[in-house]
């Protein structure tokens, strides 16, 4: 007894989270860091005349010790030693399980939908300047919404980890451009179902052999499939024109107008003023429309029974075939869906850009595309539009730190460091909000009331 | 062991289960390489019968579950389901001999189920299970977890997809009919109030019956419970025997369910099929499997002869089935058993 009681005055004695065991701490570290720097830091040796001449650099030493101290300091009063870890505090409001988020997440959804309704002349109004460059910035940010929320459907709702997707995303815009350029009468509006239409059945092709594999093994031979997409298009020359690409391919009309200076053109018909952001403008319509038409068919299957089945499949696909569910029927509507919508986004970047070349389908649009997923919550629509805007908004937005050249010098470039900022907002989302930015589930039905289920309830599907 | 499969009593009458069998199990076997899972099984299942598949663990029951619900292909055997009163033992012969799945006769239809897919006979031969390790959607809602169940006549309903999309009232009236019907089962399970709730949620008691309201929502002629009352307390126990009961009252649904606990078997089955090893030891009513010797000796491990000589063993078949049981088996009861009774 009386040691148990002399233990426990001794632990109340030494609170690990006084002040004083956190300096003593820090100190340590410093010192540890002194001795292991003593060599790397503190000591030099330079070619000198006649041999090798040892040169101290004392001062390194001690301010990388300092460094050391002030940071394990720091650490220790916010994050390690304390009652209340700051990490904790801002987990826990990202958390948000409150009841606080879906209103906030209702308000943001339709903040965003009216922003984005009336963001060209937002721009041509307050930024005349740069409108182009914004407006083709917002357009190629509603592109990958539109892919993140098409890959949304295999990924996030049928759970089926697809590493391809870019493929079909490819396949549309190769469909498109074929068309347009081989047949003088195929426009942009014509070629667009078409287009969608041919990547889904590209899905369907795709999807057959690969669906009947699992988890690891469906995401690798996705991954493949992609490449492959990919290879043909580049060696088949006399089809594709191989790596010098397509070029030539029209710009989108409206009913019959074309977006050019002089007798029939838009600004001509309407009797305005002809601008080239006109174009760009409606462009920026054009993806709009298309992904709100993506969103609104998305949400509309979620409470459809075939989505209530790619959720299910999600879930558990022993108990779906148990209850008379054709997974493999179900798996490749999933597939050919998400391919279909990512035809359409393929047939408006060839439109867009009026040159496509193999280039442009490489693994890392897929890798971004599904890291929009991934970090926005996988099956979330808003979650994907934020993720959206944060990762190809934020690495425009790297363009115009100019500031930043005046601290690290003229040479920096904060552009090549993209990917690793990239991995280290992945790394810092993924720790403390493992389930993506916006992880609660939706039900599909409501009998009385309408609840939010945690990401912790919700399985992740194959591969995850 | 194998001579043991009637007892001579039950040699004469003919059993419910063989005049109007609504599933057949013939001549069963499944092999996984070497290993003889199921050897050559027989037995049959009643119409609006609630029949227990029992045996020692390993004995090849779940096996037998997965190879009707088509889980497994079986090696060897015909699995008949037939919806529609009798034997109908002139179509059975004639799908056998077609290369057809299943074929309407003149009182229902015959499947095979040995040559279905799983989810065809879920969808067209009715049967519906349940799974020993529970297997519902956890991250949906109880209400969901039902409409899913009612996945393929909500689909026909919705146009395959594209009337659902364009918002046709037919299917808006459908799904309403779903909903009715999921709340019917809700009710039934007593689950109404968690209808919101997302399944993972619900304690384990209320998991096992909402999975059974799901598998009810199939619709299915034929119900397979794989351990239904496994963690069950006594008293969730004694309500999933009334469950069982009403779903075959009200519903004609047959039932063949794998339980361990004694007390559910005993007082709700009509027939009991014992397995051990993959082999049938006995099949018959409750108070003839009850009394009979090899499943004594199969569920103890021992043969025969050994029972009377150890004490220790006869008490413990005294427990299992009771004082009068055991008498009637032939055991002798051990004195210190008598005196603790007493008490």
């Amino acid at each position: 007894m009386a040691a148990v009681n002399n233990a426990a005055v001794n632990t109340a004695a030494v609170d690990p989270n006084s002040l004083q065991a956190s300096l003593k701490d820090a100190l340590l570290a410093a010192l540890l860091a002194g001795a292991l720097g003593l060599f790397f830091l503190g000591i030099r040796t330079d070619i000198a005349p006649g041999g090798l001449a040892v040169r101290t650099r004392w001062g390194l030493l001690l301010t990388a010790m300092a460094i050391v101290f002030a940071g394990r300091l720091l650490l220790n009063l916010f994050v390690f030693k304390t009652k209340r870890p700051v990490t904790r505090a801002i987990s826990g409001s990202m958390a948000g399980t409150g009841s606080a988020l879906p209103t906030l997440g209702w308000w943001m959804g339709r903040g965003l939908f009216g922003f984005a309704l009336v963001l060209p002349f937002f721009f041509m109004t307050f930024f005349p300047g740069q409108q182009r460059q914004y407006i083709d910035l917002a357009i190629l940010i509603m592109t990958y919404i539109m892919l993140g929320w098409g890959l949304n459907i295999v990924v996030g709702l049928a759970g089926l980890l697809d590493l391809g997707y870019v493929a079909f995303y490819a396949v549309g815009a190769y469909s498109f451009a074929l068309l347009a350029t081989n047949f003088e009468f195929i426009g942009f509006w014509t070629a667009l179902p078409l287009a969608g239409l041919l990547a889904a059945f590209w899905g369907m092709i795709l999807g057959f052999p690969v669906l009947r594999l699992r988890g690891d093994y469906l995401a690798i031979v996705t991954l493949a499939f992609g490449e492959i997409i990919r290879v043909v298009l580049l060696n088949w020359y006399d089809f594709t024109g191989g790596p010098n690409g397509i070029s030539g391919i029209p710009k989108p009309t409206f009913f019959g107008l074309e977006f050019s200076r002089g007798e029939g053109g838009f600004a001509d018909f309407f009797g305005i003023e002809f601008n080239s952001i006109h174009r760009f403008v409606y462009l920026y319509y054009i993806i709009f429309i298309l992904a709100i038409i993506t969103n609104i068919v998305t949400m509309r299957l979620r409470r459809l029974p075939i989505g209530r089945a790619w959720e299910a499949l999600r879930e558990d696909e022993i108990a779906c075939r148990s209850l008379g569910i054709n997974t493999t029927n179900t798996k490749l509507t999933a597939f050919a869906i998400g391919a279909m919508f990512g035809g359409f986004a393929g047939s408006f970047f060839a439109t867009r850009q009026g040159f496509i070349s193999p280039e442009s389908f490489t693994f890392l649009e897929s890798a971004i595309i599904l890291a929009i997923v991934v970090l926005g919550g996988l099956g979330s629509q808003i979650g994907v539009v934020i993720a959206s805007i944060v990762m190809i908004g934020g690495i425009e937005l790297l363009r115009n730190i100019g500031f930043l050249s005046q601290i690290f010098g003229p040479g920096f470039d904060p552009t090549q460091y993209r990917m690793l900022i990239f991995g280290l907002a992945m790394v810092l989302i993924m720790v403390w909000k493992p389930r993506g930015l916006v992880s609660t589930r939706e039900p599909s039905a409501v009998l009385k009331e309408k609840k939010k289920i945690g990401a912790d309830m919700v399985a992740q599907g194959e591969g995850h | 062991m194998a001579a043991a499969v009637q007892t001579p009593a039950d040699a004469g009458e003919t059993k419910s289960w063989d005049l109007d069998p609504v599933l057949t199990v013939e001549h069963l076997t499944m092999r996984f390489g070497g290993l003889v899972a199921i050897n050559d099984l027989s037995f049959n299942v009643g119409r609006g019968e609630i029949t227990a598949l029992i045996g020692p663990n390993g004995a090849g029951k779940t096996t037998v579950f997965n190879c009707v619900t088509g889980f497994y292909k079986p090696t060897e055997g015909r699995i008949a389901m037939r919806h529609g009163l009798g034997q109908q033992a002139q179509t059975v012969s004639e799908v056998t001999h077609s290369s057809l799945k299943w074929k309407p006769s003149p009182e229902g239809a015959v499947f095979l189920l040995e040559r279905m897919p799983d989810f065809e006979i879920s969808h067209h031969a009715k049967v519906a299970r349940t799974f020993q390790n529970i297997r519902l959607f956890g991250g949906m809602t109880v209400l969901e977890n039902l409409l899913v169940a009612q996945h393929n006549p909500l689909m026909r309903a919705s146009g395959f997809t594209l009337g659902g999309i364009l918002g046709l009232p037919g299917f808006r009236k459908a799904e309403q009919a779903s909903i009715d019907k999921a709340v019917y089962w809700l009710e039934q399970v007593r689950l109404i109030e968690r209808a919101d709730d997302p399944a993972a949620d619900l304690p384990y008691g209320d998991q096992r019956r909402l999975e059974i309201a799901r598998a009810m929502c199939t619709e299915p002629h034929l119900l397979c419970l794989d351990e239904p009352a496994a963690g069950l307390n006594p008293r969730e126990s004694h309500e999933l025997n009334e469950l069982l009961q009403f779903i075959r009252r009200e519903h004609g649904t047959s039932v063949l369910l794998i339980e361990h606990d004694m007390g559910v078997v005993m007082e709700i089955s009509d027939h009991i099929v014992v397995l051990d090893y993959g082999v049938k030891i006995s099949d018959g009513d409750p108070a003839a499997v009850k009394t009979d010797p090899s499943v004594i000796a199969a569920y103890l491990g021992v043969e025969d002869e050994d029972l009377a000589e150890k004490p220790e063993v006869a008490s413990i078949v005294v427990e299992a089935l009771g004082e009068e049981a055991a008498e009637e088996a032939g055991i002798e009861i051990p004195p210190a058993r008598k005196n603790g009774g007493d008490k």
